[in-house]
């Protein structure tokens, strides 16, 4: 067993203790999504993040408790790199008794202290350029999660335009998955993102590293720029939806699907010391399947019981 | 003697001077131009940042003002002709709106949205809509309307305190009428949130009238006409409050009820009303409820043309005299 501190690590593996129960949590919070919905027991829809678990996770560490976070479909690491309750979470997907919104909002809508999300593509940047208003000079900053996808509606640009303008702290993560819904983003975009910021005079910094130690090392200043100045900026990370879209409307092609796996960030960190990650993934898969065995024997949540 | 336009302004005026948390966004409402109706004029230079002049973004615009809402300030947003507010549909109806209640516990939104709006000047089919009825049902938001009988800053206060999301109506031809002056036939008081307006001593009317701010002069004339050439007596009920639709004083002894709505034809606030009324009316009215509407058509420019589609004081005239008849 390994000690808990473990602050020499190499720069190629920079992760502690707490970053990688994070990306495992979702991870594993995320495929217990997907099994319970093969076993029926839950409704409606879900959107994983599978894949993309490290940006939250990266992003995270350089918001204050003050920031204002917005979310989207695809929120629930989002929320538990934010907001560790996957209790509150999962009672919120499964309607049950300590839902975080009474089991109302489920999946895509979630209101939880300083973090919201919604399921309408766009709709959150102007709201969260009049959040970033409102803070503007406080030194708190409102982040928006959105995909590549996201920038084919219109509210995108008007956000941008006004958040330029207004020098409002607006950080706006792009999760450029290559992918919107089964259209890939060479059918659904002419241009790129980073001529489309600049366009409005906007900051743009591309991620391509999925090391949350080295993502943070570069976005530390930028994010501390949007503080003080204030500024908006654009964060693209390139990056792969592991999963599908919602639950079994994959129709990429399996050589693209095996890709898209050899990128992801498990295996590399698995291998890199695979007894602290064995140890550590599966002390998360435990606590999920907890939290899933608990959450399940609840009673239904009561309309107006948000925790 | 006050104009509606200046009451309006001024109570902007007073509503920003007592309550630092609130903020105006819309487009050209900086001084010097003041708005496009000069609604704003003089509160940029009062309240500075708090009153910005924005680019060309109805939706944009409403979503930075529930933004600001969410944040714990208050917003008013002006869209510069209601047409415009489709443009802000999505921010409205599925962020604001639905917001309030959607977390499962109640979060307040004070937004507020001012649309001007309504025809008879020219401005043709993309400027001169009543969109209420587009708004009519959607769960979270409540709709209110200009009218010369209601103090507008007690309506800001009563719809920022309702802390959900409102849209306030405003017809341009009001902007230029004055305030708490009517027609010298007719008295009018307030029930609650009504205006009632009635001829003195007349005892029971024989039709009730109920519109919306908009029309109400039309509807005076109309009533005037019809009472000196008719020789019929009707009152008249005008809400601030369109949606959800408030009680209606005094129709348990009305022989007969019309609803005016400048609206085009079909999905109307004029048929929300009657939806609320007849339950409460079934067992007295003679005959169905007369609903009063534009025509089923774009207003054209032309003001001759204009005029056909528009509903007009010759019109409810006509209908009332045909439903008494």
């Amino acid at each position: 067993m390994i000690a808990t501190a473990a602050p020499s690590r190499s720069p190629r593996h920079a992760l502690n203790d707490g970053d990688l129960r994070s990306l495992l949590l979702i991870r594993h919070f995320e495929r217990a999504l997907l099994r319970l919905f093969e076993q029926g027991v839950l409704s409606g829809t879900t959107h994983t993040c599978l894949g993309q678990e490290y940006i939250p996770v990266a992003v995270s560490a350089l918001l204050r408790d003050d920031d204002f976070v917005f979310s989207n479909h695809r929120g629930h690491g989002h929320f538990l790199a934010r907001h560790p309750d996957p209790h509150g979470l999962l009672a919120e997907i499964m309607g049950r008794e300590g839902a975080l919104c009474g089991g109302v909002g489920g999946s895509q809508h979630i209101y939880h202290r300083r973090f919201l999300s919604t399921g309408v593509q766009g709709e959150s940047l102007p709201v969260a350029t009049g959040v970033g208003l409102k803070l503007a000079g406080t030194g708190a900053l409102a982040c928006a999660y959105i995909g590549d996808g996201t920038w084919g509606e219109g509210a995108v640009y008007e956000a941008l335009n006004m958040a330029s303008l207004w020098r409002v702290p607006l950080l706006v993560v792009v999760e450029h998955n290559g992918i919107a819904q089964s259209t890939p983003t060479s059918a659904q975009m002419a241009g790129t993102i980073a001529a489309r910021a600049a366009a409005f005079g906007v900051r743009h910094h591309h991620v391509t590293s999925t090391d949350v130690g080295e993502i943070r090392q570069a976005l530390a200043p930028l994010v501390d720029a949007v503080r003080a100045e204030p500024s908006p900026l654009v964060v693209e990370f390139a990056t792969h939806r592991l999963g599908p879209h919602s639950k079994g409307d994959d129709t990429r092609p399996p050589e693209e699907i095996r890709r898209v796996r050899e990128s992801d960030w498990y295996d590399r960190h698995a291998e890199l010391d695979p007894e602290w990650f064995a140890r550590i993934d599966r002390e998360q898969r435990e606590l999920v399947e907890r939290v899933v065995a608990e959450v399940s024997a609840r009673p239904h949540s009561r309309s107006g019981g948000a925790a | 003697m006050t104009r509606v336009s200046e009451h309006l302004n001024q109570a902007l005026h007073d509503l920003m001077e007592s309550d630092p948390s609130v903020h105006l966004l819309g487009e050209d409402v900086g001084d010097p131009y003041g708005g496009a109706f000069k609604i704003t004029r003089g509160l940029s230079g009062r309240f500075g940042s708090r009153v910005r002049s924005t680019p060309l973004s109805e939706g944009a615009i409403a979503g930075v003002g529930a933004g600001l809402a969410l944040a714990g300030d208050k917003a008013i947003v002006e869209i510069m002709f209601a047409d415009f507010v489709a443009l802000a549909f999505d921010q409205i109806t599925n962020f604001a709106a639905k917001s309030t209640s959607m977390y499962g516990r109640p979060v307040p939104v004070p937004l507020v949205v001012r649309c001007p709006t309504g025809g008879n000047r020219g401005y043709g089919p993309t400027h001169s809509q009543n969109p209420q009825k587009h708004f009519i049902g959607v769960p979270g938001l409540s709709l209110f309307e200009m009218t010369p009988f209601h103090d507008v800053g007690e309506l800001f206060a009563r719809m920022f305190g309702l802390g959900r999301p409102c849209l306030f109506f405003e017809d341009k031809v009001l902007y230029t009428r004055q305030m708490f002056r009517i027609d010298d036939l007719f008295r009018f008081e307030l029930v609650d949130d009504v205006a009632r307006v009635y001829l003195d001593g007349a005892g029971r009317p024989d039709c009730t009238l109920v519109t919306h701010g908009g029309l109400v002069h039309r509807t005076l004339d109309a009533m005037r006409a019809l009472l000196l050439e008719d020789d019929l007596v009707c009152e008249l009920l005008v809400p601030a409050q369109l949606y959800p639709v408030p009680p209606l004083p005094g129709l348990e002894d009305a022989p007969h009820v019309c609803v005016v709505d400048d609206g085009t034809e079909g999905g109307t606030w004029a048929a929300e009303v009657a939806t609320a009324l007849y339950p409460r009316l079934w067992d007295r009215l003679r005959r169905p409820i007369t609903l009063i509407n534009s025509a089923d058509g774009v207003i054209p420019a032309a003001p001759h043309l204009e005029r056909e589609v528009l509903v007009q004081a010759d019109s409810i005239r006509a209908a009332v005299r045909e439903a008494l008849s």
